[in-house]
């Protein structure tokens, strides 16, 4: 079997028998990119040189004996969103387009502790800003499956990048969808987990109380083992919740008996792409055979998700994004007359449209007079909707829906239209403002040939029932295990 | 036309923590490197995030109880946002509509003298960080501005009054006794030069009118006052400009916006600033990135337990205890805790609470203040004090030997020697001070020195009482160390018989 298909699974094993190297491994991976991307452009960094020194160095541990992490000598790509010591880090703004950080952001440090190879940055959505990652500075990211096709976002690059097989696991950032969406769109595996179960240490902020970061990868397992590493408290992120972190790549394989999973009646409604609901109905029917029951369950305030988004998020990024001033680093324009001048040419230059929009859209919710009316009220309808899930989770365990209303659709398709674009966020914003897990999985394709996306959430540090709930469909299915045809 | 002065002060206290509020990096105050006391959380990097310093918390709570504040069960940090280069992050981490503490008050001995005191209120006390410092040219004209972020981050603590404070004086006073009290709590070093302690002053006017009514006229926010001097002068002018200004304009609370007004000590004037605070909206919402604290009752009470006696509490006691008068107590106590124990020792120590006011209030606070040393650089410790004021209440030595001691004992102790209360005894030896009790002795030579001065008998005989003094100076050279008043009383003893 070649190592490009292989899940991460097989290649531990490989690994660990002596069948292969990481540097097998790593120049398989590093061989795919060099002959792909530059049609997918999912990277934004790939060095080729570094790579292989890390492959190296962990095939001379693993030979000399010595015991290796959890993810010794597998690649893995990262949005580069997150901080890497002495590596430049973009977020897909030319605003940081010459930043190179002094520290490595936390699920870094894991990454490390644990072995990896860090294969590359990832392209993105400026500031994890987006659903298609059009909104990048550098690059637009290509869906495998369709080359015309965008492959959703914000973490677009990770998600093509994972499709494309130039990596087994990435890592993405998910504010209101951005690694579901992408990993529905691509055909892989993609999770938020809860909030606070990832230190947002070395992430850069988009929205400090909806980011969070999480795994990509080709299978449920894949993503169950990336997780645990990635997951555990850490005392640099307040926000960072002390709970075990269960081993979630040993129980994945176990099925869940008497599962429960709801069904939103406010998911199947106009607007959704008949293709997709037929997918989805199909998995329900195939739970349904593995003993599961299906129930209906109402988010009556899932309606008023987008709206709460789009000022939570925007006003938290407002505020977020104010340290890029051009004073201490960062882009500055180099022509100012003063203070004030300087502020705004160095943002002006520095910013895209869809950051300048939501900076501009954020700056005003929290304004003097306004507060009340959108921020605070915001708040309170952010409240009703984990109330809803809360009341739901009382009687299922998961709740299915699908991920976006559409398979991917075309470059430059609603880059004019931001309000259709925040809507194609519509089945995955909830997760973000009520904090819970969810998990994107292959579950069939378009008559296009376009992969769709099957979402499960469940309630707050239930992460190991949905990996289970996910790999028990993965086994009765092969949609994981098609590729794109690059 | 007479008014009322009304003024509210804004303190700010730098806490006295090892580490910033927010991140692990020194607090030391360090102008000569900049930037080395940094990280990436208090440069405001990408994807840095702060973690609340609990004992910043702590030395706050310890503040708002001295300060008879309520305390808040559940406060929240919110982020005051305004773009200003010393700011790394475009916001201060600070508390907006929830503070930690509200509603105290400061008893303020108005008249140390007299002991009269004033209760100013206390609106609010809450804890923010403080920004970094600015190295101007801001008008992009001139030269490169440079920015130093050793400060960014330093835990303050920020003490707000109610408008209660009548004069510039009494303002002096309040902030006299609330860095007191800080300094007692040991929460700040309250040093002034070092930026550890700032002051903003809001002043207006109650102007009373023929009819018993009272105008306000416009608040003017004084900014940036850095020593206590400064807020009095500047106070003092602004009230006089203020009453000028109402008696040309007739203008009133209302009806122009609040002014913010800078100080400058050279010309000795405030001035109007085009304040970055004018018309400003700082977007203040709850910080994300950090989880609201919640104080539990058994905290409080850990925290109430360990609060020690206040100054106020402790002027009291010296003047009940041991009866001193109010300006000694105050002059004491306000020295600082350090010194009021010294005092309190020594009182204990030699039974003479008086004696030791006296030496404490003068020959103490003046050395201390001629060699520009604290109390706890002072070389005469307690003991010597005690067996020093001992030897004076046993009448061993006159007070006038033991101020000649004292200086000695002093000037050696500054020449780096071990100072002990043995050497008291030794320097009495050698100088012959001790006083002498045998009357035989001075039996004889008042004897010798009457036989010698005939003339000066014969003056005391015939009414001149002054004669004695001259003779009491021959006994005193022959007999060192003799108690003039004893000499004295011996001498018209021979002389009347
Ligand atoms: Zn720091």
């Amino acid at each position: 079997m070649s190592i490009l298909g292989a899940t991460t699974n097989e290649l531990r094993v490989r690994l660990e028998r002596g069948d292969v190297t990481s540097v097998d491994v790593t120049t398989a991976y590093l061989d795919q990119i060099a002959v792909h991307d530059a049609q997918v452009q999912a990277f934004l960094l790939v060095d080729r040189d570094a790579a292989l020194e890390q492959a190296r160095d962990v095939d001379a541990k693993r030979q000399a004996g010595h015991a290796v992490g959890k993810l010794a000598g597998v690649p893995v790509a990262l949005k580069d969103v997150v901080c890497t010591k002495g590596v430049r880090t973009t977020c897909g703004s030319r605003m940081l387009e010459n930043f190179v950080p002094p520290y490595d952001a936390h699920v870094v440090q894991r990454l490390k502790e644990a072995d990896a190879v860090l294969i590359g940055k990832t392209n993105m959505d400026e500031f994890a800003m987006g659903s298609s990652t059009e909104n990048s500075a550098y690059q637009v990211t290509k869906n495998p499956w369709d080359l015309a096709r965008t492959p959703g976002g914000s973490s677009g690059g990770s998600a093509a990048a994972v499709s494309a097989s130039m990596a087994p696991l990435a890592i993405g950032s998910d504010t209101g969808g951005s690694i579901r969406q992408p990993a529905g769109f691509c055909g892989v595996v993609g999770m938020k987990p809860t909030y606070g179960r990832i230190s947002r240490f070395g992430l850069v902020a988009y929205a400090s109380s909806l980011d969070q970061l999480g795994p990509f990868a080709s299978d449920v397992s894949g993503a169950a083992l990336l997780l645990e590493v990635m997951s555990g408290h850490d005392a640099r992120d307040s926000t960072s919740v002390n709970v075990p972190v269960p081993e979630y790549s040993r129980s994945v394989d176990e099925p869940l008996a008497g599962l429960r999973i709801g069904v939103a009646r406010e998911h199947f409604v106009e607007g959704l792409d008949r293709e997709v609901e037929a997918a989805i109905r199909t998995a329900l029917d195939v739970y349904r055979k593995l003993g599961a029951e299906v129930k209906e369950v109402s988010l009556p305030h899932s309606q008023y998700a987008v709206a709460v988004y789009y000022i939570i998020a925007p006003s938290e990024a407002s505020s977020n994004l104010a340290r890029y001033d051009g004073v201490h680093y960062g882009h500055r324009a180099k022509d100012f007359s003063n203070m004030i001048d300087m502020y705004s040419a160095s943002r002006g230059e520095g910013f895209g449209t869809e950051v300048k929009r939501r900076i501009m859209l954020g700056a005003y919710a929290l304004s003097a007079g306004y507060y009340d009316a959108y921020y605070l009220k915001a708040l309170k309808v952010r409240r009703l909707i984990r109330q809803d899930f809360d009341q739901a989770f009382q009687s299922v365990d998961v709740i299915a829906s699908p991920v976006a209303p559409t398979p991917a659709f075309k470059i430059g398709e609603l880059v004019n239209d931001p309000l259709a674009m925040y809507l194609s966020d519509i089945y995955t914003l909830s997760a973000n403002l009520a904090g819970l897990p969810g998990i994107c999985i292959p579950a069939g394709f378009s008559g296009k040939n376009l992969p769709i996306g099957l979402q499960l959430l469940a309630a707050p540090f239930q992460e190991e029932r949905l990996l289970r709930t996910a790999r028990m469909f993965e086994r009765e299915t092969d949609w994981h295990k098609q590729r794109a045809k690059l | 036309m007479s008014y009322t002065v009304i003024v509210g002060l804004e303190v700010h206290v730098q806490l006295l923590t090892k580490s910033k509020i927010f991140c692990g990096c020194s607090t030391e105050f360090n102008p000569d490197h900049p930037n080395v006391q940094t990280c990436p959380v208090c440069l405001g990097l990408p994807g840095s995030l702060p973690v609340m310093n609990r004992r910043a918390f702590e030395l706050s709570l310890k503040t708002a109880m001295s300060l008879n504040c309520q305390i808040a069960p559940f406060t929240k940090w919110d982020r005051k946002q305004y773009y200003y280069p010393d700011l790394p992050k475009g916001y201060q981490i600070s508390q907006y509509d929830l503070p930690f503490s509200l509603d105290g008050f400061l008893e303020v001995e108005v008249d140390p003298t007299e002991g009269t005191t004033r209760r100013v209120g206390i609106i609010r006390a809450h804890l923010e960080e403080d920004a970094g410092k600015n190295l101007h040219d801001e008008t992009g004209h001139g030269t490169d501005s440079q920015v130093d972020l050793n400060r960014a981050g330093t835990p303050l603590l920020e003490i707000v009054s109610q408008p209660d404070l009548r004069s510039a004086a009494e303002c002096k006073r309040y902030l006299e006794e609330l860095r007191l009290l800080l300094t007692y709590l040991g929460v700040s070093d309250c040093n002034m030069a070092e930026g550890s302690l700032r002051c903003d002053a809001n002043v207006n006017l109650h102007v009373h009118q023929p009819d018993g009514q009272d105008i306000p006229t416009p608040i003017v926010e004084i900014k940036n006052l850095n020593s206590f001097r400064n807020v009095e002068l500047s106070l003092e002018y602004e009230i006089k400009r203020q009453f000028e200004e109402w008696q040309k304009t007739g203008k009133r609370l209302g009806e122009v916006s609040k002014e913010t007004r800078g100080w400058d000590a050279a010309r000795g004037a405030t001035f109007a600033q085009r304040g970055k605070e004018e018309a400003s909206d700082y977007r203040y919402f709850p910080d994300p990135d950090l989880v609201p604290v919640t104080v539990t009752e058994e905290e409080l009470d850990r925290i109430r337990e360990s609060l020690g006696e206040f100054p106020a509490d402790r002027r009291k006691r010296f003047k009940e205890g041991y009866l001193l008068s109010n300006y000694d107590a105050a002059v004491i106590v306000d020295q600082g805790a350090e010194l009021a124990s010294y005092y309190e020792e020594v009182a204990l120590g030699c039974g003479d609470a008086k004696q030791a006011a006296n030496w404490v209030t003068q020959d103490i606070l003046r050395e201390m203040k001629e060699r520009n040393l604290t109390i706890g650089q002072f070389p005469i410790r307690q003991p010597v004090l005690i067996a020093l004021l001992g030897k004076i209440n046993t009448k061993a030595i006159t007070i006038k030997s033991a101020r000649e001691i004292f200086v000695d004992l002093l000037t050696e102790g500054l020449e780096g020697k071990p100072i002990e209360p043995s050497r008291i005894d030794e320097l009495v030896a050698s100088k012959g001070l001790a006083l002498v009790f045998d009357v035989v002795e001075l039996d004889a030579v008042i004897a010798k020195i009457v036989d010698k001065n005939p003339k000066a008998v014969a003056d005391f005989k015939s009414g001149k009482q002054a004669a004695v003094g001259a003779l009491i100076g021959q006994v005193m050279k022959e007999v060192k160390g003799a108690d003039p008043q004893r000499v004295r009383q011996m001498l018209v003893e021979k002389l009347s018989q």
